[in-house]
């Protein structure tokens, strides 16, 4: 065991010499490292968010509103068609995803199954390059007496949750990346979760805000057939909602939208050349300024509502028709409720309302002291393991000791090329490996002990502790690898598996050290100094 | 060459007779730390129960606390729980899960915050959604039942079975004896301190492991050592092993606990008591354990199957008074090997234990696992 041959020698050394080599960036003040190259530079451990500061937030799309939203759309499209059709039917009704209604003449049914099974579509599937798999995403079914239903099936819900996750993945990176200068993580988790992750933030609330709100424009008129407060004595006409303002005012408002914020091109901050009130002045495509333009015509000196997530914010009166596609909302904003706003209107609507189900924000302060905190425990700990390794061992401790170094140098150097991301409790993980990486060496010095007091001689000691130990570090090894290994796969996205993997690169790195390292550093001495007695 | 020497190279510890101490006490910290759970049970953190923590600071040269509380009871947030954080300085509050929405704890986080006003900097908000806690209470325990289930498999396919199951009551207890500590203490018990748990699971099975593997040894190697000698020598042998690294570990645990921050506090209290409480259990809980999970001296055993057949033949059959002692030894030191010289508990078991030992002392391997053959 003793032996090792060139090339074992060689490629010890140069792992021990790469390990080096990456970790160093991580130590290196800026000034050097802008002197490496690209490769090198950027071999540094990339901190959590617990660490740098930051916001982690957990968003859940909103499964219950889209299932309303679908349902009520194809209860839409269900009318049109048998109003296109003229069959007449009565008792439509929407209960949880069915749709049920009942037609006048029984005698229609064959036709009414066909004109409403065209309102199915296949359910395409987002794997394998998005193939068919066969189900459609709503059945019809008729029963007695031209009783139909219509049932939203499990995929096709299923299918319009992935693409409302991706679509608003998409929203939220236009949003965030509004925002400048931060580098956003953001990824789907699960079927019906966003994980958005920011580092640096000073200000999680406008980010939350940001993210929190759907972002839904649109313009209708304002039902002038009552007042707002009769509507809400409970006798409000169908057509019309009563929605409020931002200061809580009711305004009684038609449900037709006249012009949707899909129609936007544009959307800038700005200010009122008149009052200097901060404004948002936008822009409509064709179609929208085509809308716009003859609603304005329509309904000069009546009052429109510009709504945005069901509030009004702000309803003036029309006093000219608006032909240029173009127009401004003012709505007493402060100068960032405008920039948001049409930071809103740029990025566009989410398909469905997000809630914000974890949050974890760190603030830049905390995560500095963190760091500090970890390094002296860090230190102290090392300290304190080297001390009473000397103490114990002497010689040999002083082995164990350099093996630990190249250890935590090791484990540095593998989290910086894997990318893996340091937390809080990962410097946790570190400070305990170097109490447990010397396990191994303590192992195979008291096999060597052992050996010695059953007459061997010092070298064939030391050979035979080696031999005799590697067992018993593999078997050791295993048992805590399996833990780690669950703890990573179940760790989630947050700092427990940052915990998990600095324990995994620990297990494995000691394996090397307190191993490999370490026999070859005693392989030397041997050489060198040809013991003829232990002096452990 | 060592400058102390004061872990003695040759213990002669009798660790299994110690057992008679050890077990019960084992056994009443185990459940005492059940009946803990079911009365007191845990301070929950945010992680599992929901709710919302928020860390804050004051510009000022201490929080004032009490002035806080009110301030916040005043403004009706439900559920709020302030303490000073590590420094006089810092504080922490502790809002639990307001209404069934997330959007309602996001209201609330927000009036808190503004009752917190300028002289308080936030650094630190975590804020967990029922729906999620409750995932994260399934996703946990599944973690640790599919830790102890891979350990399991590892040690039953590297071990016979007695050290697995050995290896897992060692580690269940060491495991019980931590969240009696979360549950005395009152520590928060969120995500970390599952961490901490599957650490010291892997830290348990890790010490134990290496005993063992140590105790396997010398079964292949001491054919006709009865099994609480082999295991007093065995555990004696890696004894001054077990020693160092609790103690390395150990040194570890206690610089995170009075260095490592205020945050990772309660992970390191819980490591520091699973490090100590793994290696008295790797002692007095794993090797001795083994005695009565049945395991034989594996040595006599291939050569006996090769002649005994399964069912006594003529010439195993023994005569009744020999008969009558295996039977009593069998009840009474149940799974026991060979009929060994430790002496029994009972006045009248620990007679028939010596006078079969005057016999068995050469044959006790023999016996002792026909006694097996007979059994199954």
């Amino acid at each position: 065991m003793l032996h090792f041959s060139r090339i074992k020698t060689a490629a010890i050394l140069i792992t021990v010499a790469l390990g080096i080599l990456f970790a160093l960036p991580n130590v290196l003040p800026q000034s050097v490292r802008a002197h490496l190259p690209n490769w090198l530079a950027s071999s540094r451990v990339t901190l959590g968010l617990d660490l740098q500061g930051g916001s982690h937030i957990l968003l859940e799309v909103d499964g219950d509103a889209l299932r309303k939203e679908r349902v009520e759309q194809v209860r839409d499209e269900v009318r049109r068609v048998l109003r296109d059709q003229k069959i007449g039917y009565s008792n439509l009704a929407v209960r949880d995803t069915t749709i049920s209604l009942r037609l006048r003449d029984p005698a229609d049914t064959d036709k009414a199954l066909v004109e409403l099974r065209k309102l199915a579509a296949p359910v395409s599937t987002a794997m394998f390059g998005g193939g068919n798999s066969g189900e459609m995403d709503l059945t019809v079914s008729s029963g007695a007496e031209g009783a139909l239903s219509l049932q939203l099936t499990q995929a096709g819900l299923e299918a319009r949750m992935r693409s409302a996750v991706d679509q608003s993945i998409e929203i939220i990176r236009r949003r965030i990346d509004q925002l400048g200068t931060v580098e956003p993580n953001i990824q789907r988790q699960g079927l019906n979760r966003i994980l958005v992750q920011v580092p640096g933030l000073q200000d999680p609330q406008r980010l939350k805000a940001l993210l929190g709100q759907t972002a839904k424009l649109s313009f209708r008129m304002v039902d002038q057939s009552m007042s707002p407060e009769q509507a809400l004595e409970g006798r409000a006409p169908p057509e019309s909602d009563v929605l409020y303002g931002q200061d809580g005012r009711p305004y009684l408002v038609e449900k037709q939208v006249r012009v949707s914020g899909e129609d936007l091109v544009d959307a800038q901050p700005g200010f009122d050349p008149q009052n200097r009130e901060p404004i948002v002045s936008f822009r409509f495509n064709s179609n929208g300024a085509r809308r716009f333009a003859a609603t304005t015509q329509d309904a000069v000196g009546r009052p429109f509502a510009i709504v945005l997530d069901n509030q009004v914010i702000s309803a003036p009166v029309i006093r000219e028709p608006i032909l240029g596609g173009s127009g401004q909302i003012s709505g007493a904003f402060t100068v960032q409720q405008a920039n948001d706003l049409a930071i809103l209107l740029r990025a566009g609507a989410l398909p469905a309302p997000l809630k914000v189900v974890e949050e974890r924000t760190v603030g830049p302060s905390l995560g500095a002291d963190s760091i500090e905190a970890g390094k002296v425990a860090a230190y102290v700990a090392t300290g304190l393991v080297a001390v009473f390794m000397i103490a114990v061992y002497g010689l040999f401790g002083g082995f164990a000791l350099i093996a630990l170094a190249v250890h935590v140098t090791l484990m540095f150097a593998l989290q910086s090329l894997l990318g893996a991301t340091l937390t809080l409790p990962g410097i946790a993980g570190v400070v305990l490996t170097i109490g447990m990486a010397v396990d191994s060496n303590v192992v195979i010095f008291e096999r060597i002990r052992d050996e010695a007091r059953e007459g061997r001689a010092a070298i064939s000691a030391i050979d035979k502790g080696f031999v005799n130990a590697l067992g018993t570090i593999l078997d050791a090894n295993v048992t805590s690898l399996a833990t780690a290994v669950i703890l990573f796969l179940m760790g989630g996205s947050g700092p427990v598996r940052g915990f998990a993997v600095t324990y995994i690169l620990g297990l494995l790195t000691t394996m090397f050290t307190a191993y490999t390292l370490t026999r070859l550093m005693i392989a030397w001495w041997v050489k060198w100094q040809r013991p003829a007695k232990l002096p452990i | 060459m060592p400058l102390i020497d004061y872990i003695p190279a040759h213990t002669h510890i009798g660790f299994m007779k110690l057992r008679r101490f050890s077990f019960p006490f084992s056994a009443a910290m185990s459940v005492f730390a059940v009946v803990l759970f079911m009365t007191v049970g845990f301070n929950l953190g945010i992680d599992f129960r929901g709710g919302t923590l928020i860390e804050a600071q004051t510009s000022q040269a201490s929080a004032d606390v009490g002035a806080l509380r009110e301030h916040l009871i005043d403004i009706e947030i439900g559920d709020v729980q302030i303490q000073e954080f590590g420094s006089p300085r810092d504080v922490l509050i502790r809002l639990g899960q307001v209404g069934e929405t997330e959007q309602a704890q996001q209201t609330i986080v927000n009036e808190v915050k503004a009752a917190l006003g300028s002289d308080y900097t936030i650094r630190r908000v975590e804020s967990v959604g029922p729906s999620v806690s409750s995932e994260l209470v399934r996703q946990s325990i599944l973690a640790m039942v599919l830790g102890a289930v891979a350990v399991l498999g590892y040690l039953w396919f590297r071990f016979e079975w007695q050290f697995a199951v050995g290896a897992i009551v060692t580690t269940v207890h060491d495991i019980f004896v931590t969240l009696m500590i979360y549950s005395l203490l009152g520590i928060d018990f969120d995500l970390t301190s599952i961490a901490a748990i599957l650490t010291i699971m892997g830290y348990s099975l890790n010490d134990t492991v290496v005993v063992y593997d140590r105790i396997r040894e010398m079964l292949r190697r001491y054919k006709k050592l009865p099994l609480p000698e082999l295991l007093d020598t065995a555990v004696n042998a890696t004894f001054s092993r077990t020693i160092i690294v609790s103690t390395t570990t150990f040194f570890a645990t206690l610089a995170l606990y009075f260095f490592g921050g205020e945050v990772l506090r309660g992970f390191s209290l819980a490591m520091t008591v699973g490090v100590v409480i793994g290696t008295y259990s790797t002692i007095c809980v794993a090797a001795p354990i083994l005695i009565h999970l049945g395991l034989r001296s594996r040595a006599a055993e291939p050569k006996e199957e090769a002649k005994a057949p399964v069912k006594p033949g003529p010439e195993d059959v023994l005569d009744v008074e020999e008969a009558a002692e295996f039977i009593e030894a069998e009840e009474t030191v149940e799974g026991k090997s060979a009929p060994a010289p430790a002496p029994k508990s009972t006045a009248k078991s620990s007679t028939q234990g010596g006078k079969s030992s005057t016999q068995g002392g050469k044959g006790g391997g023999k016996g002792g696992s026909r006694g097996g053959k007979r059994r199954g």
